[in-house]
């Protein structure tokens, strides 16, 4: 199989903002927290300030790069998060079956009831707003999916009898679940991942534009967005870029994992004709 | 077919009365510790008296399963406790948020079928064309959004620029003030389903039967009219209702943005509030609408797909 | 000046894969009379199919047609246009094909599916077309067809499926009725009963049948004369008859010696099944020369550098070897 544009586009969206995260200190020209001026106020886009300043008079194109370490980070995390949960319950549920199977099937039920971005309020309710319970909650929410396909993938195995074989050969059901089951399943898990990442993103930025999250003066992009909601009569640039970078972000890693998609999970591929 | 309903429900309520239970645990934790916080917070320290008052009040020192099966009864009754801010019935907090809510849940909805549904079709019926590709660019940017922000952008455009449409608020519950919080809210689920639609018919052109229809010599508008069109909306009748579970999570957010007086802008306030009673009853309430549509949705297949009704 | 009903001639069938073109079906002529049982055999992926498909002019990307004329009582129509071909689509030409359950719209009456023909073509209307519909189940005998023409394809066995096929295809007495593989996906018995109903039906009403299988016995059963594909070129054709008793072509004579006969290997004291040595070859991948040429018994140098010509045989028929009987 080829690698579709879909791959390349979103590989370089996504390395672009990988590259800016890792090297935001070099690129940005200013300290994001630090380097406020309120003389500089809520200047519009020019040559000192490539995206203009917001109210503090922080220069927005270094808050942005800053940002987009926060953000990806809690992309990063949270799927890693999700996918361990999501594999061990669903390993084990399709493995050991009986009521074991029944509790997680049900737990799946009941979080695919409930929307994602209400249970990662109702968990910062609980836990409090900051970067710390917003990646537990995020963390938490949407696992179903990766616990669907690892158990699927344990019950086709068992169905055509590699488990019985394994353990016949007297492999540990841990070993078992390693190295019979997960290098099945490790393409559609990247898939999600990577297209729960961009998920991830944008519920950081929804939790904090509504002021849950990242709180200010930190320059994650949501609440750099919910600063600039007040102000968008007066200074629309604080609203565009950084949701201009989020949209980029999160475009480049829905391609990717498009592009992904395709090359490892065929049986699901986004049709082309 | 009464029997497949049957089913259907019997399904529902296991799932809604684990979401209670799940509303109560996670809850259950807090109301001691807003008793507590309120000392924490600085404010003025209370007469221990009145917080063991407050605690007898709130049976927070019965045991769980009791305190459970007592709130299982209240929430059955339709009782969904004090708010702890207001001091009103939580019922009736949301009962006047109920129907901004769900018109805006179901505008956004329209809005997403007509153009996303509309958008699939198109692409699917002329593939690798200059439709199919704007279409998909379409929606794979419109999965990428986010959603407020989009809902930001088309304030600054419509209301504070052109001056078109109000830029936030209920106004007097019309449609003027329902269409840019609409559309910024339908803008993902009309993405996805433009994709899933385009797959949809993708698959049903390609399938034996259309050719068999072919075969018989019928033109292929009349192809898409007798064979693909049903076809291909089961598929998509299964997005629609998941779709409507992510609606409602991103309403909480579009809600606020707007100021739109429903169900969602109540959650967010109370849980910045800290207001445990009320942010359970929206849970629930949020819930319960989902539940209530997916078993629509089900129902909906039983009348399309024969297979199901005579299976 | 012939009066054949269908006469293809020269046909080429190109497929486009990444970037290359191919032949997928190259040469391919034939002709099929009023009235006449033809038999088209091959394995899977030699190009059978979609030379039917390309008769009835379905062929869909990738594939398409190339040179070549296809001619239906005088007409030529390999060009024709799309309305023409769907004109002549089931009133004209009627096709069944192999998966009866896939080839049947799930959520449809099959009464109704039966009912669009005289819809589309005899202009009838829709209560009408469904009675006729009901008549038209009866003559395939599919038992209480007036209930049956309310059934949904899932609660019809897969024989009663194929009989709502033919009716179908046989709704409005079409002039060639091109049978792909009808019989491939039922059971044993049911198979029988099929191709006899097919054979009956048509004999009854003067519709010629262009059979595609790879069951070589059943073609030869029921069809007058015989064509052998093989990687997408025909290698001989004869009369039935002559096919089994005089095969003239070293694939022919494989497909024939592996036809198990009873009580043959008992006889000659063999335990095994003959077989044809190795497999088709894939599109891109066709041989130089004569393209059986790493599977054939009788292979010389020619056979790997030439592609052979068609010689001309007594009655009609045809082989393309170099060193054919």
């Amino acid at each position: 199989m080829k690698w579709g544009s879909n791959t390349w586009v979103g590989g370089s969206l996504v390395a672009i903002a990988i590259g800016v995260a890792v090297f935001a200190p070099w690129i940005a020209l200013t300290d994001p927290v630090m380097d406020a001026n309120l003389m500089n106020a809520e200047l519009p886009p020019s040559w000192e300030f490539p995206f203009g300043t917001d109210a503090q008079g922080r220069d927005i194109y270094s808050r942005i790069c800053y940002g987009a370490r926060i953000s990806l980070t809690v992309g990063v995390v949270s799927q890693i998060c999700n996918s361990l949960i999501g594999v061990t319950l669903g390993l084990t549920a399709g493995y050991w079956g009986g009521w074991w199977d029944d509790v997680v099937s049900g737990l799946t039920n009941l979080m695919l009831a409930i929307p994602s971005l209400v249970f990662a309020l109702a968990i910062m309710a609980i836990l409090g707003p900051g970067l710390v319970s917003l990646v537990i909650a995020l963390g938490l929410t949407s696992w179903s999916y990766s616990c669907r396909i690892a158990r699927a993938q344990v019950l086709s195995l068992k169905s055509q009898g590699y488990v019985q074989a394994a353990r016949i050969l007297g492999y540990g059901d841990l070993r078992i679940m390693f190295t019979q089951v997960l290098p099945n399943i490790l393409g559609p898990l990247i898939v999600i991942a990577t297209l729960g990442m961009g998920g991830a993103i944008l519920a950081e930025a929804a939790l904090s534009f509504l002021g849950l999250g990242i709180r200010p003066p930190f320059p994650s992009w949501g609440s750099m967005l919910s600063e600039a909601r007040d102000q968008i009569r007066a200074a629309p640039w604080l609203s565009v870029f950084p949701g201009l970078a989020i949209f980029f972000t999160v475009l480049g890693l829905n391609l990717l994992g498009d592009g992904l998609r395709d090359l490892l999970d065929p049986q699901s591929q986004t049709r082309r004709a | 077919m009464l029997l497949v309903l049957v089913r259907r429900l019997g399904n529902v309520i296991p799932t809604l009365l684990a979401v209670v239970a799940l509303v109560f645990l996670l809850f259950s934790v807090l109301p001691g510790s807003f008793i507590s916080g309120m000392n924490e917070d600085g404010r003025s320290v209370i007469d221990p008296a009145v917080m063991e008052r407050m605690r007898k009040e709130m049976g927070l020192d019965d045991p769980l399963h009791e305190r459970f099966a007592k709130y299982v009864a209240k929430v059955a009754t339709g009782d969904l406790g004090t708010s702890f801010r207001t001091r009103e019935p939580v019922t009736k907090l949301i009962g006047g948020r109920i129907w901004p809510s769900l018109k805006l849940v179901f505008a956004a909805m329209a809005f997403a079928i007509c153009v996303g549904v509309t958008l699939g079709f198109l692409a699917a019926l002329k593939p690798g064309s200059m439709i199919d590709t704007v279409s998909m660019v379409t929606a794979i940017s419109g999965l990428s959004l986010s959603q407020f922000w989009f809902g930001l952008m088309l304030m600054y455009l419509f209301a504070l620029t052109l001056n078109w449409l109000p830029s936030f608020g209920y106004g007097d519950g019309g449609l003027r003030n329902l269409i840019l919080p609409a559309i910024a809210l339908g803008v993902g689920p009309m993405a996805l389903l433009a994709r899933t639609t385009r797959a949809a018919v993708l698959d049903v052109l390609n399938a034996d039967f259309v050719r068999t229809a072919r075969s018989k010599g019928m033109s292929e508008g009349l192809v898409v009219k007798w064979h693909v069109l049903r076809n291909a909306l089961v598929l998509v009748i299964t997005i629609v209702g998941l779709q409507f579970g992510s609606l409602m999570g991103q309403a909480v957010v579009v809600e606020k943005l707007f100021a739109w007086p429903g169900v969602g802008s109540l959650m967010v306030d109370s849980v910045f509030q800290r207001d445990m009673p009320a942010v359970q009853g929206c849970i629930l309430m949020i819930v319960l609408f989902f539940l209530f549509i997916n078993t629509l949705v089900d129902l909906a297949y039983v009348v399309i797909d024969p297979r199901i009704r005579y299976g | 000046m012939n009066s054949a009903l269908l006469q293809v001639d020269d046909l080429h069938i190109t497929l486009q894969g990444d970037g290359a073109a191919f032949n997928a079906v190259e040469n391919v002529s034939f002709e099929i009379g009023r009235g006449e049982a033809f038999g088209l055999v091959g394995e899977s992926g030699c190009g059978k199919s979609i030379t039917a498909l390309a008769v009835m002019g379905l062929l869909r990307r990738p594939l398409s047609l190339g040179k070549g004329r296809i001619v239906l009582d005088g007409e030529e129509i390999q060009d024709a246009s799309a309305a023409r071909l769907r004109e002549l689509r089931g009133s004209r030409i009627g096709m069944i094909f192999q998966e009866p359950m896939t080839a049947l719209n799930p959520l449809s009456p099959v009464g109704r599916q039966i009912a669009e023909m005289f819809v589309l073509h005899q202009n009838a209307s829709w209560s009408e077309a469904m009675d006729r519909a009901e008549d038209a189940l009866r003559q395939v005998r599919v038992p209480s067809p007036e209930r049956r023409i309310k059934d949904f394809p899932h609660q019809l066995s897969g024989g009663m499926r194929q009989r709502v096929m033919i009716a179908i295809a046989l709704a409005c007495r079409p002039d060639l009725l091109i049978a792909d593989e009808p019989t491939t996906a039922l059971d044993v018995t049911v198979q029988a009963e099929i191709i006899d109903l097919m054979a009956e039906l048509c004999a009854a009403k003067g519709t010629a049948i262009l059979m595609i299988s790879h069951d070589l016995g059943l073609v030869a059963n029921m069809c007058r004369r015989v064509a052998v594909m093989y990687a997408g070129r025909i290698v001989e054709s004869q009369a039935a008859e002559a096919i089994f008793a005089t095969p003239r072509h070293p694939y022919t004579k494989g497909l024939v010696d592996s036809l198990p006969r009873l009580g043959e290997r008992s006889l000659r004291g063999q335990q095994r099944l003959r077989e044809i040595a190795g497999t088709v070859p894939s599109i891109a991948a066709y041989p130089s020369g004569c393209r059986f040429n790493p599977r054939c018994p009788s292979v010389t140098d020619i056979c790997r550098s030439t592609a052979p010509d068609i010689t001309t045989l007594a009655a009609d028929g045809l082989v393309r070897c170099h060193h054919h009987e």
